[in-house]
């Protein structure tokens, strides 16, 4: 006989979320004030907001909607290159830092979610794990799209090539956003703390209100029973495609914050690995735990710092503290993503020569 | 279009609704799966507020029926006209929003979600509101999902199921998860419900209830019921008429008392265990 066990009441859970985050960014704050804080974890906060925005965004896609994305990196991407493309050329215009991150964030975003649109569109409409097959293509893509592409800025504004700086022929003065492989140089690094922060909470308020609106409803009976969904009159493809670009967007959002961190940021930086790590965080905060994402993304940054000291077994121990949170956390849902994600990384690392056959 | 070809005029029980249209109008519904006929040249018609019976053995081709009404599947032949509304080139949406709801034989609830929420995505298409106002809490948001808290509780209520509404749907017991169904496909506000085997797994005290239950649904709801089932004590209780399938084919149509007395129905359920 199965046991009737009561829900966890929503709203105080999404509370303790909130409150979390901003107990951590109300810690972080006193510590940078007393001067507590070393520089090399300090250098790692706006990372950090940057992969747990990620972490949650993943999981809204695989978590609440159920489906497997390999990708997720590639939607940093498009967010991190046009984030330093806007910053770059609205240096002049606009001479307020924070509102031209926030701008070039939100450009980012916007971007990454048209981009979902024409990813999702596509493999959203089909039955099984093509969503998988399709971002981790993208993701490919996105980066050897990003490492031929040499954007420049001038008085007569952005120019673009897909040969070389040179070809770009800028004027005495003109600036060179993305140089090809070398990537985006020379980034005025505009991105806070606060900007992080307020990001996170943002991505919080996104989705946790999703989740317990009339959509996120949706969504998540499309993920318990895409059958029952529509037999009662909901649009599969629809509420899939609001998950998935929803997700993107703040991906996006995440990658500007990101690369307006650093003065310089290559395409590699945001690779299938990349996507994999998210991942990882995702499955180890419990898939569809947003609190989960958040404790895994933030605690998992900054492990490889803090073993540190450990030196040669630093990559060591990290694995092993991986397997055992793994082995802790061990359930039906990870071991069947484990088994889809797996079985997808077959298909990738089959070089056949041959094109199509692959199912 | 042209008008197509004259429904029998026998439907179920073609003395109760005589005079008002009937809910369902279904002539020469087929199906094939590769070569396999699944259901051939079936007519069905059910009146407003009907309480119907589908019946036969194993295989017959029942749900399948289900499926082409709800549109799971596109027949191959025949047309369905639902409340006088051909559903033709319709989706499983398009016809849910026409006026079509059912269950289904394997369970199939959102199992990890609370009961309450299960019956508010049944009232997806009752108590609207779009995704920014629901993310920015607008004041249309509170007070859809006001509605929505008031009508779920008050469908459960039907079963007697209100104090089970944040318990998590995939935890309850066989019966209730069978209820919970009904329940939801209630919230699609549909004309015409469709439940497949809902007292499988029941036991007599409960079959017993449902009966009551199904007979409450009608009245409150004035809609029509089309019900697949094996439990012959159901069937017979509160079908008002039946239309017996074997072999994807209807082999009788009539009045319960009608059906119990036909040679050719007793041979399908008798003669099946013969040729397996
Ligand atoms: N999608 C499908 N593809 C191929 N054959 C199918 C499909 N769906 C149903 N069938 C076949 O159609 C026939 C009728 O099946 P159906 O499920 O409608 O029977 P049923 O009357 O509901 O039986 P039961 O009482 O066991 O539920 C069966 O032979 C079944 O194998
Ligand atoms: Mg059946």
């Amino acid at each position: 006989m199965k046991k009737v066990k009561k829900l966890r009441k929503s709203t105080r859970s999404s509370l303790i979320t909130y409150g979390l985050v901003i107990l951590f960014f109300v810690i972080v704050q006193v510590m940078m004030i007393t001067g507590n804080l070393s520089s090399s974890l300090r250098g790692q906060l706006v990372p950090i907001a940057a992969y747990i925005v990620m972490a949650v965004s993943l999981n809204l896609t695989v978590g609440i909607l159920g489906e497997l994305s390999l990708g997720h990196a590639g939607f940093m991407s498009i967010g991190a290159f046009a984030g330093v493309i806007v910053s770059t050329s609205l240096e002049n215009q606009i001479a307020n830092a924070p509102l031209r991150l926030a701008v070039s964030m939100l450009v980012g975003g916007i971007l990454a979610a048209v981009v979902g649109v024409i990813v999702g569109v596509p493999a959203l409409r089909l039955r099984g794990d093509y969503l998988a097959i399709v971002t981790l293509a993208f993701g490919e893509i996105i980066k050897n799209v990003i490492n031929i592409l040499y954007v420049g800025y001038d008085s007569s504004g952005l120019s673009l090539s897909l040969k070389s700086a040179n070809a770009l022929g800028l004027e005495e003065g003109g600036k060179v956003v993305l140089n090809g492989p070398m990537g985006a140089v020379g980034i005025s690094r505009i991105s806070t703390v606060t900007a992080g922060f307020v990001l996170i909470i943002v991505t919080l308020f996104i989705v946790l209100n999703l989740m317990h609106s009339r959509s996120g409803r949706a969504i998540m009976a499309v993920r318990d029973n895409r059958i029952a969904a529509e037999s009662v009159g909901i649009s599969i493809t629809k509420y899939k495609l609001m998950a998935f670009v929803i997700s993107a967007a703040l991906a996006g959002l995440a990658g500007s914050l990101y690369a307006l961190n650093f003065s310089t940021v290559v395409a590699k930086k945001f690779d299938f690995n990349t996507s994999i790590l998210v991942l990882v965080f995702v499955v180890l905060g419990g898939i569809g735990n947003i609190r989960g994402s958040i404790i895994a993304a933030a605690v998992l940054t900054v492990l490889p710092e803090l073993l540190r000291q450990f030196n040669d077994y630093r990559m060591l121990l990290y694995a092993i503290i991986l397997i055992l949170v793994m082995i802790a956390t061990n359930n039906e849902k990870i071991k069947n993503l484990i088994n889809r994600v797996t079985l997808m990384l077959d298909l990738k690392t089959k070089n056949d020569p041959k094109k199509g056959g692959a199912a | 279009m042209e008008k197509m070809v004259p429904v029998p005029s026998r439907g179920i029980i073609p003395e109760r609704d005589v005079n008002s249209s009937p809910i369902l109008e279904v002539s020469h519904l087929g199906i094939t799966f590769g070569g396999l006929v699944a259901v051939d040249d079936f007519n069905i018609v059910i009146g407003k507020t009907e309480i119907a019976g589908l019946i036969g053995p194993n295989g017959a081709g029942k749900t399948t029926v289900f499926n082409l009404l709800t549109k799971v599947y596109q027949q191959t032949k025949g047309a369905i006209l639902l409340d006088g509304l051909d559903t033709k080139g319709m989706n499983t949406v398009q016809v849910n929003q026409t006026g079509i709801a059912r269950t289904f034989q394997n369970i199939r609830l959102f199992s990890s979600l609370s009961v309450e929420d299960n019956v508010k995505i049944g009232l997806h298409n009752q108590y609207k509101y779009d995704t920014l106002s629901g993310i920015l809490r607008l004041p249309n948001y509170w007070k859809a999902e006001k509605q929505s808290k008031e009508k779920a509780r008050e469908l459960l209520s039907i079963f007697n199921m209100e104090h089970m509404a944040k318990y998590k749907a995939g935890s309850l017991p066989y019966g209730a998860q069978r209820r919970l169904e009904i329940v939801r496909a209630l919230a699609t506000n549909p004309k015409l419900l469709l439940l497949d085997e809902p007292a499988a797994g029941m036991n007599p005290r409960e079959t017993e209830e449902l009966m009551e239950n199904i007979r409450k649904i009608r009245d409150t709801f004035q809609i029509a019921v089309l019900l697949i089932e094996h439990d012959m004590s159901l069937v017979m209780g509160i079908c008002e008429g039946i239309a017996v399938l074997n072999y994807g084919k209807i082999i009788a149509k009539g009045t319960p008392e009608e059906i119990q007395s036909n040679p050719e129905v007793i041979e399908a359920y008798l003669g099946k265990q013969k040729e397996d």
